[in-house]
């Protein structure tokens, strides 16, 4: 019997961790301050939260039913392999459509400085990694 | 190691592709084992001249502590990460970093943009047409070459040693 | 304990959800509210897996795969053609 318990408070802390990393996620995405801030909030934390909520499912129908059985696994690897690669692709476009970043954010980098780009439309530099 | 043949080109592919079929259809009858395999050698066939030649993996073992590494430090970035935002009276040093790159073959940069990504408070925002600076911004900076220095003996150095060599 | 874990947790999401809706809705340029469509999506996977547990069946991973697909290519192909103003080259 107190095996259950112990599971049960492992499924509801993996539960409750989950929802917490999806909801911080969600904070830094509504009031971090540029689009290259919020970028971090949504790659990581929320992946992560999804990643915990997965677990939580997949140790639960595997205590009720009895046997383990890993379909989560999918959904969480995929998740994990494409966060990162959509994040890379919406960090470019941020960077093509050269959106404001704060003032004190160090570092210039040429793919935002006016004079080495030249007026819209850009044509992007950038041709052999899609 | 299955050595690639013509009419299956890249092995490990489609141990992967039974895999993920056997998992969909949550069963391992025989009949499912079957269309799964078949499955495993059409897509691959149909497919393999729009992927990169596959790259050898030198040393399984320290490729399996490179992604136990990983996966332990996207656990702590992520508790960091979540501290800095939600704490609302941290000012954040967000930063622009070029990194340039020591490793060269596509592949294994891809896979150090995607760690880099997952991990401590940084996102790769654009890889330079000539395949040598990364862009990368980072949430909270205190030290620019600290940060890459990390990068380099944590994730590139590795990823290197298992690819490269 | 189970529900109670299982009330904060949608509780949470649909907080989630809410400030989502509002970058959506606010964001200033057009990757702010494709950043935000894509938490989005992976929210919604998100309720999708509560409801499983909620109700106590498997039925619907499969449209939560489904749903990280759909909202992966589509986060991919809204990006690409912001790039480079068309999807297929």
């Amino acid at each position: 019997m107190t095996l259950y318990v112990v599971l049960e408070g492992i499924i509801a802390f993996f539960l409750v961790a989950g929802g917490v990393f999806a909801f911080i996620g969600s904070l830094g995405l509504a009031h971090l301050r540029d689009f290259y801030m919020r970028l971090h909030g949504t790659t990581k934390a929320t992946t992560l939260g999804i990643g915990c909520m997965l677990t939580a499912s997949m140790l639960y129908f595997w205590v009720i039913e009895g046997k383990p059985d890993i379909q989560e696994v999918l959904i969480t690897l995929f998740l994990f392999i494409t966060a990162p690669v959509s994040a890379h692709l919406l960090a470019k476009t941020g960077l093509h459509l050269q959106l404001r970043h704060i003032d004190k954010t160090g570092g210039s980098p040429p793919e935002l400085r006016a004079e080495e780009i030249g007026k819209r439309p850009i044509p992007h530099r950038d041709h052999g990694h899609g | 190691m299955i050595k690639p043949r013509a009419w299956l080109p890249t092995p490990l592919l489609s141990i992967l592709l039974l895999m993920v079929w056997l998992l969909l259809v949550r069963s391992t009858a025989f009949g499912q084992l079957l269309l799964g395999s078949f499955l495993a050698v059409i897509i691959p066939l149909g497919t393999h001249r729009f992927w990169d030649l596959q790259p050898l993996v030198g040393k399984p073992m320290l490729l399996l502590r490179f992604v136990l590494r990983v996966l332990g430090d996207i656990i702590v970035a992520n508790i960091e990460v979540a501290w800095l935002i939600a704490n609302p009276w941290r000012r954040l040093r967000p930063h622009f970093i070029e990194y340039p790159l020591m490793v060269e073959q596509r592949f294994t940069i891809t896979l150090l943009a995607n760690t880099i990504s997952l991990t401590p408070g940084t996102v790769s925002a654009n890889l330079r047409m000539d395949g040598k600076t990364l862009l990368i911004h980072a949430l909270d900076v205190e030290d620019e070459d600290a940060l890459i220095r990390t990068i380099r003996e944590r994730y590139e150095r590795p990823l290197k040693e298992i690819y490269e060599c | 304990m189970l529900d109670i874990a299982l009330k904060i947790s949608l509780a949470l999401m649909i907080l989630a959800l809410l400030l989502n809706v509002y970058r959506l809705t606010v964001g200033p340029d057009l990757p702010d509210r494709l950043l935000a469509l894509d938490t989005m999506y992976v929210n919604s996977i998100a309720l999708i897996v509560l409801m499983g547990l909620w109700l106590n069946t498997k039925t619907y991973f499969e449209s939560a795969l489904l749903i990280a697909l759909l909202g992966f290519i589509s986060t991919v192909a809204v990006c690409k053609y912001l790039l480079r103003g068309d999807i297929i080259e």
